[in-house]
């Protein structure tokens, strides 16, 4: 009953301008899979047209193997989840969760039935006849999973319905959402532009950037092999430098820069170095290779981590995190020091996917 | 009270107070009191008003009753006083009208709220509102030349050919009905359409997801929400019409008569203001239990209207 979704060279243009461009994945059948990005790359253009209220200017939508294209909204195996869950609110909550079924022509007592057994489904007893007035954010949002649910989609598509949340109930709704969609088995897809939910919550997460997809790999991936600077930068935090690609052998080159030359991982083609924050290790003396010498201006200690901000002798801005793990002293703003990093944490990465590619 | 006198200060707090005050008191409440009153009272001469003949009696209001004619609704034929007739009819028709508004006025606000682009939203609105600047008379006695037996819409019908001879259009209240939903929709239209934008457009969005066909949308969410915007405009379209003089006098359709009407002859060819005031009092109090039957069969509220 799950359903996989083709997005074959899918383009949407507004006008002059391109929304989707030329778009290709396939989402397996029962897959969490998430669209990252900032706003305006085009990953909610893509949910609207997976669930019928936008036509792809080019390309093939295909829902479990058969071309959507034409199909309205109201006839295609999917369910939508708003950003603001356009919940009924003159409906009591179990007709909010029946109007799919009701559209059917399910009887009332079955209707009702169901209904209750969806709100058990999500945590939600003795709410059938409260308004959606009286729920608060976190239960509104279950009473939208359990309307998307009551119709049995085969896909259910999410367009960042945590986003009103606040912190706590969001990282908890994560867990849910994961747990739900693992206990029903609908392929999920979620939009966000927030990199911890779509790593937290998805098998795969596919990351985009001005209406192109830069990659599509699961969360590990994402984060410790991005494919271009765009997908580095918008997925974590980097110290990135400029300069020139020396003696490339291997996947590994030597990278010339204003600051020092560093050895680095070099997977494709030319770009900048990025190295992540957290593979920076501070320590007094100068490493053999890929030492930066810094002096320390801010210290900001963040609980779990510490945020070391360093300027460079040419007046560059580094930043590192240490472990708040008690293994090395906190060291103080203003201490002169050096920034390491290994060779195989540091990566030579292209900015992004250019275009026709 | 004192977020008034902190922004405007004593003087004009209470300039604005008295005024609006004046305006209640002086000009809407003592004169109708005034005419509630002497509705109770005889019509006399002159000399005798304060006389032993001056006595409070419901005699004006039985006025109604008498001159009994064959009253024909629908088919169903029973005896009816003549001005009871008119009464009846006139609240009937109202609420024709009333209908017709809205059947006119649901899809043109959902298409101005929901279907067309913002941009060609000012164009629009001024299109609807041009015919507003002309006045109510002018409208009405468009309607009238359109139509009269030799007017243009007999010439039209009869040049393409629908019809052989003329039609006489003026009979009955459907030409009363026509010109009243073309003087009053707009006051339907306009409730409706705040209504209908208030609406968010995902929850459309969201019931054609779950699978709704197109009249069910209508019917579930977007009808429920829209029902105060159509309370109010109701109210509106039915006590205009309902108290509509002009129009029926301009139209002038002789089997055709508003209750208005009614009172009109009274107070000012029969001159007796106590019996036409006896009559206004009736058509008011009639008109608020009908509205009040409605919004509760509706499960409107005052307070959602006044939204």
């Amino acid at each position: 009953m799950s359903a996989g979704i083709d997005l074959d060279n899918v383009c949407c243009d507004f006008g002059k301008f391109r929304a989707v461009d030329h778009v290709n994945v396939n989402i397996q059948p029962g897959e969490f899979f998430s669209f990252l990005g900032p706003s305006g790359c085009g990953k909610t253009t893509i949910l609207r047209m997976i669930s019928g209220f936008t036509e792809p200017t080019e390309g093939v939508i295909r829902i479990g193997g058969k071309d959507v294209r034409g199909q309205r909204p109201n006839q295609r195996p999917t369910a939508l989840i708003f950003q603001n869950l356009a919940l009924f609110p003159l409906m009591p909550i179990w007709e909010n969760i029946a109007f799919g079924l009701e559209v059917r022509g399910v009887d009332k007592a079955k209707r009702r039935a169901r209904a209750e057994e969806l709100l058990a489904l999500v945590d939600l007893h003795d709410s059938a006849d409260k308004m959606v007035s009286q729920l608060s954010g976190g239960q509104k949002q279950r009473v939208a999973i359990a309307r998307a649910l009551a119709v049995e989609p085969a896909v259910m598509l999410l367009d960042e319905p945590l986003s009103a949340l606040d912190l706590k109930l969001r990282q908890h709704m994560r867990a849910e959402l994961r747990a739900i969609q693992k206990r029903t088995g609908v392929t999920f897809i979620y939009i966000t532009h927030d990199q911890g939910e779509a790593l937290a919550m998805s098998d795969r997460v596919g990351v985009m950037s001005q209406g192109r997809l830069q990659q599509v790999a699961n969360p590990r991936d994402i984060y410790n092999n991005p494919v271009n600077g765009f997908v580095a930068s918008f997925v974590g935090e980097n110290n990135i430098f400029t300069g020139d690609v020396q003696n490339a052998a291997d996947g590994m080159a030597s990278f010339a820069t204003p600051t020092g030359t560093f050895r680095a991982r070099l997977p494709g083609a030319a770009g900048k170095l990025y190295v992540r924050p957290e593979h920076m290790v501070l320590q007094a003396t100068a490493g053999a290779e890929n030492s930066v010498a810094v002096t320390l201006t801010e210290v900001a200690f963040e609980g779990n981590f510490v945020s070391v901000h360093g300027v460079t002798e040419g007046g560059k801005d580094m930043v590192a995190e240490l472990r708040n793990d008690g293994s090395a002293p906190i060291p103080s703003a203003g201490t002169q020091m050096h920034m390491v990093f290994e060779a195989r944490n540091a990566a030579i990465l292209p900015d992004s996917a250019t275009a026709g590619a | 009270m004192n977020d008034l006198l902190r922004r405007y200060g004593k003087g004009l707090t209470w300039t604005f107070i008295g005024l609006t005050f004046f305006w209640l008191i002086i000009l809407v409440v003592l004169p109708d009191f005034k005419l509630l009153e002497s509705s109770f009272r005889p019509y006399l001469p002159v000399k005798e008003i304060g006389g032993p003949k001056d006595v409070y009696t419901f005699n004006n209001y039985l006025q109604i009753f008498g001159n009994e004619v064959d009253f024909n609704f629908f088919g169903l034929h029973f005896p009816l006083a003549a001005r009871v007739k008119v009464f009846v009819l006139t609240i009937f028709y109202s609420g024709v009208v009333t209908l017709i508004t809205f059947i006119l006025a649901y899809p043109l606000s959902f298409y101005l709220a929901k279907v067309v682009s913002p941009k060609s939203l000012p164009t629009l609105f001024l299109l609807l509102f041009v015919p507003l600047w002309v006045s109510e008379v002018l409208r009405s006695f468009a309607w009238y030349i359109i139509l009269t037996l030799k007017g243009p819409l007999n010439v039209f019908l009869m040049t393409i050919g629908v019809i052989s001879e003329e039609i006489r259009w003026i009979d009955g209240y459907s030409p009363v009905v026509v010109t009243l939903v073309y003087a009053y929709v707009l006051f339907m239209l306009f409730p409706l359409y705040n209504a209908m934008q208030s609406l968010d457009s995902n929850q459309i969005e969201a019931a054609d997801d779950l699978g709704a066909p197109w009249w069910r949308t209508h019917w579930r969410v977007i009808l429920p929400h829209c029902k105060p915007g159509i309370a109010s405009g109701a109210v509106m379209v039915f006590m205009l019409s309902a108290g509509s003089l002009l129009v029926p006098a301009i139209i002038n359709s002789t089997t055709g008569n508003w209750f208005t009407q009614t009172i009109q002859g009274i107070m000012l060819e029969g001159q007796d203001w106590n019996a036409g005031a006896a009559f206004a009092f009736m058509l008011l109090l009639f008109c608020t239990i009908a509205v009040s039957v409605a919004m509760r069969v509706f499960r409107v509220s005052l307070s959602d209207i006044a939204k």
